[in-house]
Parts: C-alpha cells; sequence; structure tokens
C-alpha cells in the first residue's frame, strides 16, 4: 500500500467520527437545515467534475461526462445553500422575554 | 514550505466546511455557517480551476452558468412544504455529478489501456454504484413526496429476493470490473444495475418512512463523494464526503429511533404488511366533540397550552392561522408552546422550518424529550393535524403496529383538544384510544378554518 494510500485512509477515519460528533451537536431544531447545509456540501464532487471537464488528456465522452457533472453539482451547491440560507433566515427570536 | 496555491486553498476550504457545520449548530451562529460553507465551497472551485491538470475553460464555464441558472430558481421559488422534494431533488443532482465522475473516469483509464490499481478500481466502482443508486433513489423519492407516485410501500412477493439478486449481480461485476477481467459489456450493465437498484430501493418505503430515507439517502451522496475522494487521491473531497456522510447517518438514526424501526425493517418494507393488521374493529364509540367557542373558552382560561402540530397541519396551510391564535393567546397571557416530534413533517425538523415560516419564534418550539414532562402541568393540549405521535397505544399496546413508538405525553394533560377533518384512522390506519378519552375534546373540521373561528372567538370573549 503506497503512503498516498494509507494518508488518504487515515483522513477518512479521522473526518468520519468528527462528522457524526458535529451533526450530533446540532439541535433538533435546526436539522432541515442541517440537512440542506450538508447536502449542498456534499456537492463537493464539483472538484471532480471540474477535473475531469477541463482536462487536455481525457477522451471526449470522458469531458462531456465531466461537463454534464459539473452542471448537476453546481444545481446541487447552489440549490442547497440558498435553501438553507432562506430557511434560517425564518428563524426567529421571541421579540421580548415574557417566554422563559 | 513549498506547495501549490491549489493545496492551500483546499486545506482552508476544509476548514472552512468543518467550521461550517460547527456553526450550525445554534439558530444564533447557523446563518455565518452557511457563510463559512460557501466560501468553503468557492475556494474549493478556484482553487481547482488553478491546478495545471485543468487546460479547457470555455465548456466549465458555460457549465456553471447553465447549473446556477437552474439552482437558484429552485431555492427560491419551492415553497416551504416543498423543503423535502427539492432536497431530495438537489441529492439526485450531486449523486448524478458522483456518478457521472466515476464514469467519465473509468472510461478515460479503459480508452488508454491503464490500469490505475485495485484500490483506484475499487474506490471508482463504488463511486459509481454508490452515485447512480442514489440518484435514481432519489427521484423517486422526490417522485413519491410530490405524490407523482403512490406514496404507500408497494410491496409485491419475492421483492427482497429480486433486491438482493440485483445487488448480488452488481457485487459480482464490480469484482470483475476492479480484477481487470470484466467484459466489455460489464461496465454499461454495471451502471443499468446501480441505476434499476435505487429505484427498487425506494418502490417499497412508504411515505411514514420518507424522513429516515432522504437523510439515509443524504449520507449515500456524501459516501460516494468520499469514494471519489480515494479514486482521486484527494482529501478535500473526503473530508466534505465524511462530513456529510457522517450527519446523514446521525439524522436517520435518529429518525429511526423516533419511529421505533430498525434499518432492515425500514429498508425491506415491514410496514406495509403489519399496517394491514388491526384496523379491524370499527364499532362506533361516543366522542366528545365541541364548538369553536368551547375550545375558545377553555384557552382563554389556560395558563399553559401545549400545540402539537402534526403534518395534516401543514397539508391545511393552517400554520399562518396557528401563529394568530398564538399571538391572541399569549397577549392574554397565556404560556403557549409547540410540542415538535421528531417526525413531525417530511424530513427531519420539517415542522421547525415550517413554524418558523409563520413567525412563530424558535423558543416556543421544544422538542419532545424536553417537553414531555411538561404535559401534567399543562390545562390544554391542541393536537392538529398530529396522530400517530400522540397514540397512547405506543406505549401499552403490544399488538399495535406503532408499540414501542416516543410519542408525546399528550394524554397526561388536563384537557385535551384534537382539530381532526372526520373519524377516520390516520395515515398508519391506526385507531387511536386518545379520541375515546373522557378528558379529550374533538374539534372536527379543517384545521385552518377551525383555528381561525377559534382564533376569532377569542376577542369576543374578552370584550364580553
Amino acid at each position: 500500500m503506497s503512503t498516498e494510500i494509507e494518508l488518504t485512509i487515515y483522513v477518512f477515519i479521522l473526518a468520519i467520527p468528527l462528522g457524526l460528533e458535529l451533526a450530533h451537536r446540532v439541535s433538533p431544531l435546526l436539522h432541515t437545515p442541517l440537512m440542506s447545509l450538508s447536502n449542498a456540501i456534499s456537492a463537493i464532487s464539483v472538484v471532480g467534475a471540474l477535473l475531469i471537464a477541463g482536462s487536455g488528456n481525457a477522451p471526449t465522452l470522458s469531458r462531456v461526462l465531466g461537463c454534464i457533472a459539473v452542471t448537476a453539482s453546481t444545481i446541487n451547491i447552489v440549490a442547497g445553500f440558498l435553501i438553507t440560507d432562506r430557511m434560517l433566515k425564518m428563524f426567529k427570536k421571541a421579540p421580548s422575554k415574557e417566554s422563559k | 514550505m513549498t506547495g501549490e496555491i491549489w493545496q492551500f486553498t483546499y486545506i482552508a476550504a476544509a476548514l472552512a466546511i468543518i467550521v461550517s457545520i460547527k456553526w450550525l449548530n445554534s439558530p444564533v451562529t447557523a446563518r455565518k455557517g452557511v457563510m463559512a460553507g460557501q466560501i468553503g465551497m468557492l475556494l474549493a472551485v478556484i482553487g481547482t480551476l488553478l491546478r495545471h491538470e485543468i487546460v479547457n475553460y470555455e465548456w466549465i464555464l458555460i457549465a456553471l452558468v447553465v447549473g446556477g441558472a437552474i439552482g437558484a430558481p429552485l431555492a427560491y421559488l419551492m415553497p416551504m412544504t416543498a423543503v423535502p422534494q427539492l432536497t431530495a431533488l438537489s441529492h439526485a443532482f450531486g449523486a448524478l455529478a458522483a456518478a457521472l465522475v466515476g464514469t467519465a473516469e473509468y472510461y478515460r483509464y479503459a480508452t488508454a489501456g491503464e490500469n490505475p490499481g485495485m484500490f483506484t478500481l475499487s474506490a471508482l466502482a463504488i463511486e459509481i454504484l454508490l452515485g447512480y443508486l442514489t440518484a435514481t433513489a432519489s427521484v423517486m423519492a422526490f417522485a413519491k413526496l410530490q405524490e407523482l407516485v403512490p406514496t404507500r410501500p408497494m410491496v409485491y412477493k419475492g421483492q427482497n429476493f429480486v433486491n438482493l439478486t440485483l445487488l448480488a449481480g452488481t457485487v459480482v461485476l464490480g469484482y470483475l470490473m476492479i480484477t481487470g477481467n470484466a467484459p466489455d459489456w460489464a461496465f454499461p450493465v454495471y451502471i443499468v444495475l446501480s441505476l434499476l437498484f435505487g429505484i427498487l430501493l425506494i418502490i417499497p418505503i412508504g411515505g411514514g418512512d420518507m424522513p429516515t430515507v432522504i437523510a439515509l439517502l443524504n449520507s449515500y451522496a456524501g459516501l460516494s463523494a468520499c469514494a471519489m475522494g480515494f479514486a482521486l487521491s484527494n482529501r478535500l473531497l473526503i473530508i466534505a464526503g465524511a462530513l456529510n456522510a457522517a450527519s446523514g447517518f446521525i439524522l436517520s438514526v435518529i429518525m429511526c429511533k423516533a419511529r421505533n424501526r430498525s434499518f432492515a425493517n425500514v429498508l425491506f418494507g415491514a410496514f406495509g404488511q403489519a399496517a394491514g393488521g388491526p384496523a379491524g374493529k370499527q364499532e362506533a364509540r361516543p366522542v366528545r366533540s365541541a364548538s369553536p367557542e368551547d375550545a375558545a373558552m377553555l384557552l382563554e382560561a389556560a395558563r399553559k397550552v401545549i400545540i402539537v402540530p402534526g403534518y395534516g397541519m401543514a397539508v391545511a396551510q393552517a400554520q399562518h392561522k396557528l401563529a394568530e391564535l398564538t399571538d391572541a393567546l399569549v397577549k392574554r397571557g397565556v404560556d403557549v408552546k409547540f410540542a415538535i416530534h421528531p417526525v413531525a413533517g417530511r424530513m427531519p425538523g420539517h415542522m421547525n422550518v415550517l413554524l418558523a415560516e409563520a413567525n412563530i419564534p424558535y423558543d416556543r418550539l421544544v422538542e419532545m424529550e424536553d417537553i414531555n414532562d411538561e404535559f401534567p402541568e399543562t390545562d390544554v393540549a391542541l393536537v392538529i393535524g398530529a396522530n400517530d405521535v400522540v397514540n397512547p397505544a405506543a406505549r401499552t399496546d403490544k399488538t399495535s403496529p406503532i408499540y414501542g413508538m416516543p410519542i408525546l405525553n399528550v394524554d397526561k394533560a388536563h384537557t385535551v383538544m384534537i382539530v381532526k377533518r372526520s373519524m377516520n384512522a390516520g395515515f398508519a390506519g391506526i385507531d387511536n384510544e386518545l379520541y375515546y378519552d373522557p378528558k379529550t375534546l374533538m374539534l372536527f373540521g379543517d384545521a385552518k378554518a377551525m383555528v381561525s373561528a377559534i382564533a376569532k372567538e377569542l376577542p369576543a370573549l374578552a370584550t364580553a
């Protein structure tokens, strides 16, 4: 196993419990925004899509697929972030302290 | 220390993405969290565009613009009740992207006659499988939520056998591809099977399990991004994908617990059969019904009121009227809270969003675990459009399909008022003892009309 692969696996092993811990701390009040935000983040695959779409040595079919992938993941990113923000804007605290 | 610029932007992007989920934990910092997430994603895109592997920019620019032009109106035009559908659709696009990248990479290796090694090929195979599967499954979930296809579970004989055979076939083909022994037809067939598997996975799942399933699909989308990270040995992809996979997994576990179901149970659709059982007893039993005037009088006299909203409230679009009623009661010195069951709505936390949209302050929205002890000292519990989540059978009746599911202890309140269209059983087809309890008042009618009728009766009482 190459060092490259080993390192990548270590990153994965550390990132999973970090994600579990972070998500666990999110109040149930915000579970829907959590989901739409993490949905937007999952579109990080745009990185892979850009690399293949812009590549100089990939076959044309691969580049076309890459471009479709860039479009699809951009939809995912834009829709995910915008809807999350739209939802969070609506969450307001009570104006006075009458409810405690 | 030397390095390429993109390496530093990737590190900054990973940090921003981690911080963004951290900030989402409280409504106070949540919007900053979204900002951090957007910066992270922007850094990831810019960093990638700066890499010298990228030589062609025209197509990319067009693709980015087209994607943005489709995504933005989607997010702005969808009503809040449709957030689950939008999320499902958005998952479908993200997963499709991962799958297409996997396909493109595999095709590139195949045409160049290159063998990138078993590790990369395995990662690609997993990325392609999860990507296509999540894409079609999300489209199916979208169709069910949008009611383009029937929401009840579709079950047929030998369903699990068909699904498992299909899965086995996919695994065998995947193995052939990884070991480099695959015939030419194996790859396209692998794709078709992955697509098909996603559809078949959702068919037996009923509307009530949608929150669990959407969360699970969220997790799969993250895992396929992770697999892409392994295939490209890109650590940013792995971090972001793993965060997403973990948060989707946590949410689906929470949803499963809130319905007292196991993962296997959700995925293999046992609820469909169970629901047929105990719907038999149809004897007419006396219930106490009340008018909006009675309800208004009781609410006005109460010191403490807990409102239990269910998805039926949202279907009737009663949330704005409910906000008016809440305001009127609060002005009269009544302590009003909302009890939110984890599965109220069509995705995790959906009910909070719907109530927040109606301008109900979030400090009035209390989750199940925190409010259940307050019911015994509550004068009136007002149940609107909820049924199974307040059904005491979940505590007492071992034969009930919902036995063991955590419920809101509405039956402990001094008076229970239930707004309901008619005496028909709820969507799980289960009768509810609570309706026949002597302290329960049934308010028959459309949720929106009933709530606004109650609100109208309140000022009249005040001047009398």
